[in-house]
């Protein structure tokens, strides 16, 4: 384990940055965010994020392709160029870390989605220990510890120092490259921190959440459940769970017809929208209910079924805070099951 | 079923395609034959059943069913109904003009397995013919390998039959081929069946010694799944095909996710008993 004195943080940021790209957790005053660090920034890494990492590898929007027409008016196709440059982001918690490994399973099976791949491949994920989980978490619902996260260095905020360990021979690489600026610590130095988060997980509001009901092959007794008409009827199809999701992976591909051509591009849609499965000749899911209940089947039955299991919530808790009617997972998964 | 791993390392990129045949089909559907843009060759291998992405820039993409056989190695075809904007403008293209096309995507019919040396009965309605043609041209290229071949096709009226003339002057032709031809109401001047899909299909009484593969609007592929099961037909030897929203094609926008399954890579061709266990939601 290696060490740096907070107070000297700053002196990491320049180093990381000189070479990559480096993201970390920005307040800018309307809410904290994953952005790329700037001389002067003070990264906050005592609260959650409003959206989560995901961004960082599937952003909100990104252009695939562009076309244009030559003098015969024959089709050229621009391909975009691929991520290329290394880039950190530090700050993970160790649920949106998880989450990067739910997204790896979808983007990174074949066919392999290239943008996403490239991003991955340039990628160093710096996560952060917990030491404040808010009253909405839920991680360990999902055997997440979130005193202990992985990705490719596990980083510790303790008193006056932040604690590095490599969990990846990625992550050994880029503590070498940065040893300069570290000290030597003790894995011990840690733990106390370590415990008192577990302490506090115990305590919260949801921490006797579980899945029991839910997962692989309960496809016909959850689809038809009667709960989902009074869980849905809520739900104004606003599709921000969807947004602050750090699992959510659904996209639309569109094309922007501008002055120059055309660009398609791709963006995050959510399958609460009404137009999410409308085909010229028809639409297979016309009411709210079924909407919701795909999201939710999705990520508690069907990803699971696919999944060894694995469902598709790391319980950040973001759905529970932000939903503007107060409906989440966890009334679903509570309602149908998920209590001890 | 079929290896459908996309050899490219760039899935969600489509290769330039020139059209160079449109044949009007009915008011509504037309027929469009494709060759790559850059070296006047098929783009990719495909087996029947299989689709592709077909996109002009700017105006949208949608999936469609290769409607030639994978044995066709001159060109590709789609034949597409008009029906939103992106088939409103494919309408309106000619020979010569160029479009996007990028896959195959999905499983195809079990053509070298499951339906190797069975008799097989093919039943469309409209546009529902053109995935099946691809499965028929094929069985009829590698003839040895499949025992009769019964298509039952119908439509809304004699104008609106789909590739009528391949059917009645070339695979009518065929030793052990039986084309029947069937219209929703009676006109002046036709002398065929006339009368749903669903009832006709009863009426020609086939034994139940073949697989059947039904392809057409939801509503038609219903009655004749329950009259197949009623004729002694088990699910296990029905296949069909199933159509969701579609925008990546390998299983990540999630638009076509429907149960555990996504249409585009582990359908579109589905066995019937293996959509007994997906949700109703299709």
């Amino acid at each position: 384990m290696k060490k740096i004195a907070l107070a000297n943080m700053n002196a990491l940021y320049e180093a990381i940055a000189k070479d990559m790209n480096l993201y970390v957790p920005i307040d800018n005053k309307a809410s904290v965010n994953y952005a790329e660090w700037k001389q002067g920034d003070t990264p906050v890494f005592d609260k959650m994020t409003v959206r989560s990492a995901k961004d960082a590898f599937f952003p909100q929007c990104e252009n695939m392709s562009t076309f244009s027409r030559d003098d015969d008016n024959r089709i050229i196709i621009d391909k975009i160029k691929l991520t290329e440059k290394d880039f950190v982001v530090m700050g993970i918690r160790a649920c949106d870390v998880k989450a990067v490994a739910v997204l790896d399973k979808v983007f990174l099976s074949e066919p392999v989605d290239t943008f996403y791949k490239a991003r991955r491949d340039h990628s160093i994920l710096v996560s952060l220990s917990c030491s404040r989980p808010e009253e909405t978490c839920f991680c360990s619902t999902f055997g997440i510890d979130p005193a202990e996260p992985k990705g490719d260095v596990a980083m510790y905020i303790v008193g006056d120092y932040a604690y590095f360990n490599a969990c990846t021979d990625k992550g050994e690489k880029f503590l070498n490259g940065v040893s300069g600026l570290l000290e030597n610590a003790n894995d011990t130095d840690v733990d106390a921190a370590k415990a008192a988060t577990r302490e506090i997980m115990t305590k919260l509001p949801l921490h006797d959440v579980t899945t029991d009901g839910w997962g692989a092959g309960v496809l016909e007794e959850m689809f038809n459940r009667p709960e989902w008409e009074e869980l849905s009827s809520s739900c104004i199809g606003c599709g921000t769970c969807t947004y602050v999701c750090p699992t959510c992976q659904c996209y639309d591909i569109r094309d922007y017809n501008g002055s120059n051509g055309v660009t398609r591009y791709r963006c995050w849609d959510s399958c609460m929208k009404s137009d999410f499965t409308m085909m010229a000749h028809g639409n297979n899911r016309t009411t709210q209910l079924q909407r919701f209940r795909q999201r939710f089947m999705h990520k508690l039955v069907y990803s699971p079924t696919n999944n060894d299991g694995e469902f598709s919530c790391v319980g950040c808790g973001r759905c529970v805070a932000k939903c503007p009617v107060s409906m989440n997972i966890v009334k679903v998964i509570k309602t149908m099951g998920g209590k001890k | 079923m079929c290896d459908n791993k996309i050899s490219t390392n760039e899935a969600l990129i489509p290769h330039v395609a020139k059209i160079i045949n449109v044949r009007t089909q009915t008011h509504d559907v037309k027929t469009f034959a494709v060759v790559s843009s850059v070296d006047g060759g098929v783009m990719f291998d495909h087996m029947p059943g299989q689709c592709a992405m077909v996109s002009i820039p700017g105006v949208g993409e949608a999936m469609f069913s290769i409607t030639s056989s994978p044995t066709n190695t001159a060109f590709k075809e789609f034949s597409v109904k008009r029906c939103g904007i992106l088939t409103e403008i494919l309408h309106g293209l000619e020979e010569g003009d160029e479009i996007t096309v990028r896959g195959p995507y999905g499983k195809q019919f079990p053509v070298e397995t499951d339906f190797k040396g069975e008799n097989l009965l093919f039943i469309a309605g409209g546009i529902g013919i053109a995935p099946l043609r691809s499965v028929i041209n094929y069985a009829r290229a590698n003839r040895d390998n499949y025992g009769q071949i019964d298509v039952l096709y119908g439509a809304r009226s004699s104008s609106d039959l789909v590739e009528y003339e391949e059917m009645t002057k070339e695979w009518a032709n065929d030793k052990n081929f039986n084309v029947h031809v069937t219209i929703d109401r009676a006109e002046e001047g036709w002398e065929g069946n006339v009368g749903f899909v669903p009832t006709y299909l009863k009426e020609l009484a086939f034994d139940n010694n073949r697989t059947a593969v039904i392809c057409g609007p939801p509503i038609m592929i219903k009655f004749v799944l329950g009259g197949l099961i009623e004729m002694g037909f088990n699910k296990t030897q029905v296949y069909t095909t199933l159509e969701l929203k579609m925008k990546c094609g390998i299983g990540k926008c999630g638009r076509c996710n429907i149960g555990s399954k996504y249409v585009c890579k582990d359908g579109p061709v589905f066995r019937c008993d293996e959509i007994d266990e997906l949700p109703n939601e299709y």
